[in-house]
């Protein structure tokens, strides 16, 4: 381990945002702009079942009635939702069957990010569904997982082959109505990924899914829908990377999951959109609206995430927990350095009995950033026996940074323990003498303590991801220390 | 942070009595008149009184209260309550001063101000205005600011007396204070209350207000306090809270710490129908320490809010928050902490803690302890927890031979004795811990030998 430690630190010394590159790939656009022709134009392009559209109207219909939340601790500059391009797709052909077919250009963009498309990758046992911009470009193993049952696909694609599962499950956990966000994703998302495992399977790879905004000027859209039936099993992981642009650009997403009696659901983010440059400008601004639903008996929903990107973020994984017995984590790092925002935390509502809930959140804040955990728990009147632990850590790298908490507990029921903690402060002189002392620079410590500070969230993330977790906490905290 | 600002139309209400009492208000104290009074009510006007979409006041529900009918008394009525009443609230073992204030207006038989003779003052508000002037308007209104909050505001804008105190420098008050704030009518009352308490470099004071209903009539109260305390300057307050469960009482303290000087609150809320608690604790000299203390034991349809700001604006200040509550039948609670760390106030310690037990299904608690931190070099931490009496030592205490009620008023009892025992002043601690063990018991209706008959 010692070993693996050195190798990062010295890869990062120079690293800044190594995936802000821009591919150059012919991308089949439509004009800027959001009304209903726009949506009309998306779900034609995507040749979407007559529900689908009438879905998406209902959506913006909704979305035009709202106003963006401002609740936040955030400074969230106007966003022109006119000056957006909603659909923006890598022009290619329409099926594809092997690798081969793929546009060269596509699949080494992925290679540069490290992402194993190729079947040969076969070791490393993680299928892949490959989003670019708004659209899913491939996705592998799909035979390997089809012989259990296992559906992993685009979104679009589900959206055509098995519309009854997408009908009964779409916007059951995150409805149109949710939230702003909510709404415009539902009334302009173009794709995402799309799971189901079947009764008593335990999906035998993780799953995985990469978000890649490439395009300029476009807004990212997608959509995940998981469902778990009874006594499933999977892990699903999440990464993201966008060019370095200097506009900012806006990635509105929405996360469904529903695990059915003893099903459990994992799900693993590492987000590393592109943070913008050193003085704030550019970056992604992440608005994202991610729920579970612990719907049967027994169910367990685990959110992990990774924040060190994106120029604003605002995102609250959450978990309902309605099952008897059911369970829900919540583990996160978030990093925040330079002029970044962050305005992370989630939401434990406990509905069943003798339901339980864990919250470990570490937020970490250098440079000029803003980082603040806020979560609800709440237990409702008939909610017996629940339980919830919180912890929810600040790390303070220099005196212009800011770090805040804000914890909502509220509780109905009096068989409920809910316990909530917070600890907020910067790493002690006397770590850094030792670590001098043993002729570690003060750079390299830092992102050691950081590291140690972080494992107990890191260690709940597959072994690929915990890896490259490790290296971004790291690159983002890269020139902080002075 | 921009807020949706909801507001419960009492205004119009407000509007016409406003201008109906000017005349009055206007001379009610002196060096506080036209515009500053037209300002504050501009400021009401404006935002009125806080509905729970205001953030703040997000399970503090004040929408039923003040869509009462009440009266308001703009003349100090003193035929309507019975003097003799007053002498009876003493506390045993403890030699007090006692003051009152009766439905807002400060009383005496004999005099409106007085001085002692190391040169404190005390008495009445509006006559320390007319009396000193430069003091009082060199600190009314400096530290609660009628823009942030419709509750401020108005009682701005409607204040006419309340208490005042004044300690010049290196004086030491020797023995405690006890101010009663009395409230007591034949029909419904809503007041206003203001109150002044400047302690000059090197002071100290020991105070303690009690809250009082003496008829069962709907009480609703909503006061301001504002305390300046200069460099050293030490004081001590605790407040009681022994009201009707008609009444409502919403009451704020600004506190305003220069250098050194130690400030501490204990809020002990045995009775009330509805409370609001906030303070507002502003750090603004080095080395300054603040502890804010809070107990509440609510039943029935009782509704308790406590809402704290400690602002630490400046390096080396320490400050610690401890609310404990238990909530029994249908008592609704609510606290809502938070600790400012502001830029460049290094090596700060500040804690917050409050803890909860439910003893029903149908009590309810929601509480929102807050860390809002710019600066590095701090040690904060906060803690929040809801639960039960711990089932383990329960068992325990019934090994050996401890009744089931025995027992879990020992354990209730164990659990608000960390707020209890921060009571600096013996004979006052021993007097709260008494009052608290009946209240656990249910007993308690009344304080010690009382015959006034407070409900």
């Amino acid at each position: 381990m010692e070993k693996d430690q050195d190798i990062i630190l010295n890869e990062v010394t120079q690293s800044e945002y190594k995936y802000g590159f821009v591919t150059d790939i012919e991308s089949d656009s439509i004009p800027k702009g959001l009304n209903e022709e726009v949506i009309r134009l998306i779900s034609e392009k995507k040749n979407e079942p007559e529900w689908m559209l009438e879905f998406r109207l209902k959506a913006f219909a909704h979305w035009k009635t709202m106003k963006n939340p401002n609740w936040a601790m955030l400074k969230i500059p106007e966003i022109d939702y006119q000056d957006i391009v909603y659909y923006s797709a890598p022009k290619q052909k329409k099926q594809l069957n092997s690798l081969d077919e793929v546009d060269p250009e596509l699949l080494d963009t992925f290679n540069k990010l490290g992402i194993p498309l190729e079947e040969q990758k076969l070791l490393t046992g993680v299928a892949v569904d490959a989003v670019m911009d708004s659209v899913s470009v491939k996705t592998t193993f799909k035979k390997n997982l089809a012989d259990l049952g296992i559906i992993f696909c685009s979104f679009s694609e589900a959206v055509q082959e098995y519309p009854d599962l997408v009908k009964k499950y779409m916007g059951t956990v995150v409805p149109y109505r949710d939230n702003y966000f909510a709404a415009l994703n539902s009334a302009v998302f173009s794709d995402g990924s799309f799971v189901y495992i079947p009764k008593g399977v335990r999906c035998p790879m993780e799953l995985s899914t990469y978000f890649r905004i490439n395009a300029a000027n476009t807004g990212q859209f997608e959509r995940t829908l998981i469902v778990a039936d009874d006594d499933s099993y999977v892990s699903y992981l999440e990464g993201c990377t966008a060019p370095m642009r200097d506009e900012n650009q806006l990635h509105a997403a929405i996360v469904e999951i529903i695990a059915l009696e003893h099903a459990e659901v994992k799900y693993s983010t590492v987000q590393n959109w592109y943070p913008g440059d050193k003085e704030g400008k550019g970056g992604i601004y992440n608005f994202v609206t991610k729920r579970g639903l612990c719907k049967g008996r027994n169910s367990k929903i685990s959110w992990t995430q990774v924040e060190t990107g994106s120029a604003i973020t605002w995102k609250y994984p959450s978990c309902i927990l309605k099952g008897d017995d059911s369970i829900a984590e919540f583990y996160s790092v978030a990093v925040t350095n330079n002029h970044q925002q962050a305005d992370t935390g989630t939401k434990m509502i406990h509905l069943g009995k003798n339901t339980k809930s864990t919250i470990v959140s570490k937020g970490i804040s250098a440079g000029k950033s803003n980082n603040s955990y806020r979560g609800l728990v709440r237990v409702a009147k008939n909610a017996s026996n629940a339980r919830n632990f919180s912890q929810c850590d600040s790390l303070l790298l220099g005196d212009q940074c800011g770090a805040h908490t804000f914890p909502y507990l509220e509780v109905d029921n009096s068989s409920a323990i809910v316990e909530h903690e917070a600890t907020t402060s910067k790493i002690g002189e006397d770590q850094i003498f030792y670590c001098n002392q043993r002729g570690i620079s003060t750079e390299d410590a830092i992102g050691l303590i950081v590291n140690g500070y972080a494992k107990e969230v890191i260690n709940q993330l597959p072994m690929e991801f915990a890896v490259e977790a490790q290296k971004l906490l790291q690159i983002s905290l890269e020139g902080s220390v002075g | 942070m921009d807020m949706m600002v909801e507001i419960i139309d009492t205004r119009e209400d407000l509007k016409k009595e406003f201008i109906q009492q000017r005349a009055i208000l206007d001379q009610a104290i002196p060096g506080f008149e036209y515009q500053k009074r037209e300002d504050a009510f501009a400021h009401f006007l404006k935002l009125g009184i806080p509905s729970t979409r205001v953030e703040e006041f997000k399970y503090t529900p004040l929408e039923p209260l003040f869509n009462k009918e009440y009266h308001r008394s703009y003349t100090f009525d003193p035929v309507s309550f019975d003097k003799d009443l007053l002498f009876n609230c003493d506390v045993p073992n403890l030699e007090t001063q006692v003051e009152f204030v009766v439905n807002s207006w400060y009383y005496h038989p004999e005099h409106r101000l007085q001085v002692l003779s190391n040169g404190i003052i005390l008495g009445s508000l509006a006559e320390a205005a007319k009396q000193y002037p430069e003091l009082f308007q060199k600190h009314y209104t400096k530290y609660a600011n009628p823009a942030s909050d419709g509750l401020i505001a108005l009682n701005t804008a409607f204040a006419q007396d309340g208490f005042f105190l004044y300690l010049p420098k290196n004086t030491v008050m020797d023995q405690a204070l006890q101010l009663i704030n009395m409230m007591m009518s034949d029909r419904n009352l809503m007041t206003q209350q203001r109150n002044l308490i400047i302690l000059e470099d090197n002071s100290e004071a020991n105070l303690l207000v009690c809250e009082h209903t003496m008829s069962n009539h709907d009480f609703l109260s909503n006061s301001v306090t504002e305390v300046y305390a200069g460099k050293n300057a030490r004081l001590h307050l605790t407040k009681m809270q022994n009201e009707n469960n008609e009444s409502s009482q919403l009451a704020a303290v600004f506190i305003h710490q220069e250098a050194d000087s130690q400030v501490s609150t204990n809020t002990i809320s045995l009775h009330g129908g509805f409370i609001y608690n906030r303070f507002d604790v502003a750090l603004q000299g080095r080395g300054a320490h603040n502890d804010t203390f809070g107990l509440y034991l609510t039943d029935r349809n009782q509704h308790i809010s406590n809402r704290t700001l400690i602002d630490h604006a400046v390096p080396d200040a320490t400050s610690n928050q401890t609310f404990k509550g238990v909530l029994d039948d249908d008592a609704h609670g609510s606290f809502t902490g938070k600790i400012l760390v502001r830029k460049d106030a290094q090596r700060t310690a500040a804690y917050q803690s409050n803890n909860n037990i439910l003893l029903t299904d149908r009590a309810k608690m929601n509480t929102k302890p807050m860390l809002e931190i710019f600066a590095d070099d701090v040690k904060c931490s906060h803690g929040a927890t809801i639960g039960q009496l711990d089932s383990d030592a329960l068992f325990y205490l019934r090994t050996r031979g401890i009744s089931q009620k025995e027992a879990r008023l020992l354990l209730m009892y164990a659990f608000t004795y960390e707020v209890i025992a921060a009571i600096p002043v013996e004979g006052l601690r021993l007097r709260v811990e008494e009052l608290v063990s009946k209240r656990l018991r249910g007993e308690l209706s009344r304080c010690n030998d009382c015959t006034n008959g407070c409900r």
